[in-house]
């Protein structure tokens, strides 16, 4: 594992053209990383080996050294299998989780080791969007309660009349009728509880919303519907994304920008049009080739072989070596640095500097 | 005759506030080794119509008129003996969740020696070496070390391949898939789907795959049905169906896929949510949301609002809509002017 963080940690010392694209950036997230221990607490750890008393300790690598940068008014996706760490990246740049390692940037300052409370004014400018509009609205509480309670935590100084007027207008804007604000989040299908989880998130204005599979949970026609929604809310209030999502089809049709994530890593980032037209990293066009599309009658995809490695046990090297068809003895060994290309795609592949891809 | 014969079959939950209709008046067939999908969204009774193939509807669902013929017998007048004979054996079933189907306490080979065990008279030596062939058939590697390993001891994708494995393992006719790929990676989907394909052509297997995804169905399938609110709005082979969709409401599905529209631009939503089935709408159940229902002098149509259209055959499909006529005379002049 050392000679692996080491690795890392020299592979990611910040290069000229991250501080140039920093300039207009609205988020940062810098040589990121999240482990979470398997052990237990301290007692937990101790075994005996061998006649000694040892400590032990096991981590799930989430994240292995980030970086990303979100610039100002785009959608930034970020894409991936179960596993690969995306959703954990989504949860630490909202402050949910603290970061290991590294340094996330809201504006230019600083908010990973924030307390809650110097946390709250970023609160009112990042909101987020869960997957499952079942779990995330509160089965106790009325719509309208729903809405209304961000706004008071926000704007302690609103009366009540301007509550109300907000949270109706913040309804509207979503497609959901004011007058069920009495009804509790059950009596609404998926597609409405969605919608009123965006109207949760729109309600304190934010410029900066994190959407973690926003649509995975709901049905194809229902999905084109709040992929709308949020396209239209972004128009209209100017509005930066970071959208996780495993659906590449989706992607295409709404990120400005991707990230592909594997295990951890970002293999590639690409504006969406290049990155469709000419994926370069073997685990993005094995993903590309992936989509079930309606036109094609036999799927011509490239089958990797092999499982995803668990994130406890890391492989050496490139972390998609044991899937790779192009992985040669080097891939095995060192790992790979994000690297610019002509058009400004950013892959971290041996294969495609050596140009053997 | 075709292998499995579906005529106007009727299935209903007997709840306290009254019967609900969950399938109504579904009629299909299959040939042997042909690939039928079957699409819709939650709700739909796709799954129903899966289960009660089998006659596995549990409780208060009942069948409640229609058949399912296959192979010359009637499987839903059959007794439960009879029907343990066909099930497993001749038409097996592929569930969504992996880690659901397979026992948590038994070795992958204690649960396919056992079902072999159950259909077959045969050693146990003899029921584990056709295991073995089955788990080797699946690819999956090390095979022998698998039939000893528990199930939580495999990934996801491993796990949908035993469960493949095991759906093989008699040689039936037909194998039912239920969202076989739901819960998988989009990766591990596309190497399960093509297995499942390539498996399905080798045997001369029959596959009738439930999905709501109509990527995965024009991949793989031959023919399909369109499911919406417990009925087939529009069947035929899968092809001309997905190029040149004639139900509104399939027109709908297809265009609101990402992949159809421009990126970028809006996507083709088709406006409110599918019905609960205790409370359908009059007439066709789609039409409050369908774009087609109104008349030029803006009143809709009163057949869509009253009468449940029937199905009309329109060139190798059939239809449930009482536009078809219409719509496509409106295309053909569509494509006059263009």
């Amino acid at each position: 594992m050392s000679a692996h963080a080491e690795a890392i940690t020299d592979s990611h010392n910040p290069t000229p053209r991250q501080n140039e694209e920093s300039a207009d950036s609205l988020l940062q997230i810098r040589d990121l990383k999240k482990r979470f221990s398997l052990s237990g607490d301290f007692l937990d750890q101790l075994r005996f080996k061998g006649g000694k008393l040892v400590r032990h300790q096991e981590h799930v690598h989430a994240i292995n050294g980030v970086n990303l940068d979100i610039k100002r008014g785009e959608a930034l996706c970020v894409v991936g299998e179960s596993g690969c760490g995306k959703s954990t990246v989504a949860r630490t740049v909202m402050g949910l989780l603290t970061p290991t390692e590294g340094e996330i940037r809201y504006d230019g300052s600083r908010i990973d080791n924030l307390s809650s409370r110097q946390l709250l004014p970023y609160r009112k400018r990042m909101q987020m969007i869960f997957q499952n509009p079942y779990a995330s609205l509160n089965p106790r509480m009325t719509i309208q309660q729903t809405l209304e309670e961000p706004l008071r935590l926000h704007h302690p100084d609103w009366k009540r009349p301007q509550i109300l007027d907000k949270v109706e207008e913040v309804m509207r804007s979503v497609g959901i009728d004011p007058d069920w604000g009495k009804r509790f989040g059950h009596e609404f299908s998926g597609g409405q509880r969605q919608r009123i989880a965006i109207a949760r998130a729109l309600a304190v204005d934010p410029e900066f919303i994190v959407a973690d599979e926003p649509i995975s949970a709901l049905d194809v026609s229902i999905q084109a519907q709040v992929l709308n929604l949020l396209m239209e809310a972004q128009q209209e209030r100017n509005l930066t994304y970071l959208f996780i999502t495993h659906d590449l089809a989706v992607v295409e049709h709404f990120g400005t920008r991707v990230a592909v994530m594997y295990l951890g890593t970002v293999c590639e980032i690409a504006t969406t049009a290049t990155l469709f037209d000419k994926p370069r990293h073997p685990y993005t066009q094995a993903l590309l080739s992936a989509i079930p599309r309606l036109k094609d009658d036999r799927p011509q995809h490239i089958r990797l072989t092999g499982e995803v490695p668990t994130p406890v046990n890391l492989p050496s090297g490139c972390v998609f070596h044991g899937r790779c068809p192009h992985a040669n003895a080097r891939c095995k060994q060192e790992i790979p640095v994000l690297q610019t290309q002509d058009d400004g795609t950013r892959v971290a592949c041996h294969a495609v500097e050596e140009g053997r891809l | 005759m075709a292998l499995l014969e579906v005529n106007n079959l009727d299935v209903r939950f007997a709840l306290r506030q009254g019967d609900v209709h969950a399938l109504r008046d579904i009629s299909f067939s299959l040939e042997r080794g042909e690939r039928l999908g079957i699409v819709g969204e939650s709700g739909a009774g796709k799954s129903v119509a899966a289960f009660s193939l089998l006659n596995l509807i549990a409780k208060p669902g009942f069948i409640a008129g229609g058949t399912v013929t296959f192979d010359g017998q009637v499987l839903n007048r059959m007794s439960e003996r009879g029907l343990r004979k066909v099930r497993g054996n001749r038409v097996s079933m592929i569930f969504q969740d992996p880690m659901m189907t397979l026992n948590p306490v038994l070795s992958i080979g204690e649960q396919m020696v056992e079902c072999l065990k159950a259909h077959r008279r045969i050693s146990s030596k003899e029921a584990r070496a056709i295991a073995l062939d089955k788990l080797q058939q699946v690819q999956i590697p090390s095979p022998e070390t698998r039939l000893d390993q528990y199930p939580h001891e495999l990934s996801g994708g491993m796990r949908q391949r035993i469960i493949i494995a095991i759906a093989l393992l008699l040689d039936p006719d037909i194998i039912i898939a239920d969202e076989p790929t739901t819960a998988l990676d989009v990766t591990i989907q596309a190497e399960i789907m093509a297995l499942l394909l390539d498996l399905c052509e080798q045997h001369n297997v029959g596959l009738i795959l439930i999905t709501h995804d109509l990527g995965v169905v024009s991949q793989v399938t031959q023919r399909m049905l369109v499911m919406y609110a417990g009925r087939v709005i529009e069947q035929g082979p899968t092809r001309e169906i997905i190029n040149d969709p004639q139900h509104p409401y399939t027109q709908g599905l297809i265009n609101a896929l990402p992949q159809m529209a421009t990126p970028g631009e809006k996507l083709n939503q088709i406006r409110g949510s599918m019905p609960s089935l205790s409370n359908l709408p009059s007439g066709c159940a789609f039409h409050p949301r369908c774009d087609f229902i109104n008349r030029a002098d803006g009143q809709p149509r009163p057949a869509c609002t009253q009468q449940v259209p029937e199905f009309v055959e329109s060139g190798n499909c059939r239809v449930a809509c009482h536009m078809v006529a219409e719509l496509l005379e409106d295309r053909r002049l569509k494509e006059v002017t263009s």
